[in-house]
């Protein structure tokens, strides 16, 4: 359940939005109160464009409750081409095995069913191969 | 500033106690720490435990075991800190009786999981991790190890099965350790075997999630009792880093910032380098982990510190021994309780009561335990005093 804590997120999760510091520029996904490069206060939204490379990955198979119905699954670390990394499952991979700089690109899915929680559906960024 | 010692040490076998309710083994451990220390009765309890709101759905564990093991009126309060609450609450009760507020503390690691099994466990381990930022994409704490051994893979090019020493060592050690959950030596072709639990973490790359109760009992070294049959061994480093919580914050994931920095500053504070101790309790919840805690101690470059293993350096006979009664792969990882195990095991150590795992001339030891990916580390040094 926990309806406003995923309310909260939305920005985050639809639509990857993150911070741009406005003393050193930084861009900063997910975001801070505190700028981790100069200490300043971190607070102008910054929409990111969603692509990126697969730093790491790994595909889980044995899963924390909430995900066990979809294993196996790929999680990975992707770099977004403005700096950051950010967290997320890929998804459309089809036949093609994960890499570590695989080209990849944000596309939103359901990431996980609160199924004994009333059936709350939890929506957000996913990472995909970028279709050539 | 006064010396810290360790009077007393108390464990109980590490497994699946379904029989043992959890203030039943904190009493267990608690009381034979009190009592091998002389007696002494402590001024107060510091909780090294980080799961038991969500598995036992049960908080203000400081009333709750003190209350049940007859020590009521005494302080006594819960440390979290993850996988490395152990060692947070050996640093507080290092601090507290160092700065002369309380003379006798009692240190307990407890974790109770067995009550909950399976995918339960694993999203309650997951909770160490960034809950809206890691653990929403569906990673588990096994599934972050993985991501971190899939890159040093692709940075270093090691061979796949110089992990497996890690495991090969631990079970060769928990062997002999009879509070160790798994007291069987395992063989390469059986690590090579191992099934995936997140691709590259396989099942022995990972220390089981179990039951344990350790503690120790500190004292001023002018406060301890005379006549004990023991050495006293003397807290002679501490401390606790933090690094990001989020793997994905870090410049570079594999530095294990926070671990490099707990043994810097714990051995500054005894004087040593890491290298001159006689062995090392080294974090082993996944076989990435004591790796890159080696590495980032400084005992070996990066890239290169499964040659250690490879080589013989980490066994008991070996230049560096590490996992001396199993670590976490055999003995077990009762997670908030690992601190005070590693710290136990190492008083073993250093008194002489190792076993058949003696290391020889042990007067030293380093023992450091991690919550999530060295996200915190707690390192301390232990010495024999004479
Ligand atoms: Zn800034």
């Amino acid at each position: 359940m926990e309806i406003p804590r995923h309310w909260r997120l939305k920005k985050q999760r639809y639509g990857l939005v993150g911070e741009v510091c406005p003393h050193c520029d930084a861009k900063i996904f997910p975001p801070r109160d505190v700028c981790p490069h100069c200490g300043g206060e971190a607070k102008t939204a910054f929409n990111f464009s969603g692509r990126g490379e697969v730093y790491s990955y790994t595909v889980m198979h044995d899963a924390p409750a909430g995900f066990d119905q979809n294993t196996p699954y790929a999680v990975a670390l992707v770099k977004l081409e403005e700096g950051p990394v950010v967290t997320a499952q890929l998804t459309d991979l089809g036949e093609e095995q994960p890499r570590i700089g695989m080209p990849v690109e944000m596309v939103t899915r359901k990431i996980r069913e609160d199924a004994n929680e009333r059936g709350m559906l939890i929506y957000g960024y996913k990472f995909r191969p970028v279709l050539r | 500033m006064r010396d810290v010692v360790i009077a007393g040490i108390g464990q109980i076998p590490v497994g699946e106690h379904w029989d043992l309710s959890l203030r039943t083994m904190a009493a267990r451990a608690m009381l034979a720490a009190i009592k091998d220390g002389g007696g002494m009765k402590p001024q107060a309890m510091y909780i090294g435990n980080f799961l038991s709101p969500v598995l036992s759905h049960q908080e203000n564990l400081g009333a709750l075991l003190t209350d049940n093991a007859g020590l009521t009126g005494i302080e006594a309060f819960t440390v979290e800190a993850a996988g490395a609450s152990g060692g947070a609450a050996l640093r507080v009760g290092v601090n507290a009786v160092a700065s002369g507020f309380i003379d006798c503390a009692l240190v307990l690691g407890v974790e109770k999981i067995t009550d909950m099994v399976g995918s339960e466990v694993e999203a309650a381990v997951a909770q160490s991790s960034d809950y809206d930022y890691e653990a929403m994409t569906g990673l588990s704490s096994a599934g972050q190890a993985a991501l971190l051994m899939q890159r040093y893979l692709y940075e270093y090019n090691p061979p796949r099965e110089a992990f497996g020493e890690f495991a090969l060592i631990a079970h060769a050690n928990g062997a002999n350790n009879p509070n160790a959950f798994f007291r069987k030596a395992i063989s390469r072709e059986a690590y090579a075997s191992a099934g995936m639990v997140s691709d590259p973490v396989n099942m022995f790359d990972m220390g089981p999630y179990a039951d344990g109760a350790a503690a120790v009992l500190l004292t001023a070294r002018d406060t301890a009792p005379k006549d004990l049959p023991h050495p006293l061994v003397r807290v002679s480093g501490s401390s606790v880093v933090i690094d990001t919580l989020a793997l994905h914050d870090r410049p570079n994931p594999l530095a294990f910032d926070a671990a490099c920095q707990s043994v810097e500053r714990a051995c500054s504070q005894a004087g040593i380098m890491p290298g001159d101790v006689d062995l090392f309790e080294v974090c082993d919840a996944f076989s990435i982990y004591a790796l890159l805690s080696l590495e980032a101690a400084g005992l070996a470059r990066h890239g290169e510190g499964w040659k250690m293993a490879v080589n013989g350096e980490l066994s008991i006979n070996g230049k560096l021994p590490i996992l001396t009664m199993g670590g976490c792969k055999a003995r077990g990882n009762p997670l908030g309780a690992v601190g005070v195990y590693q710290a136990v095991e190492a008083v073993q150590q250093l008194r002489g009561q190792a076993g058949r795992n003696q290391v020889k001339d042990a007067r030293r030891a380093l023992i450091q335990s991690l919550g999530g990916p060295a996200s915190t580390a707690a390192a301390h040094i232990l010495e024999r005093l004479d």
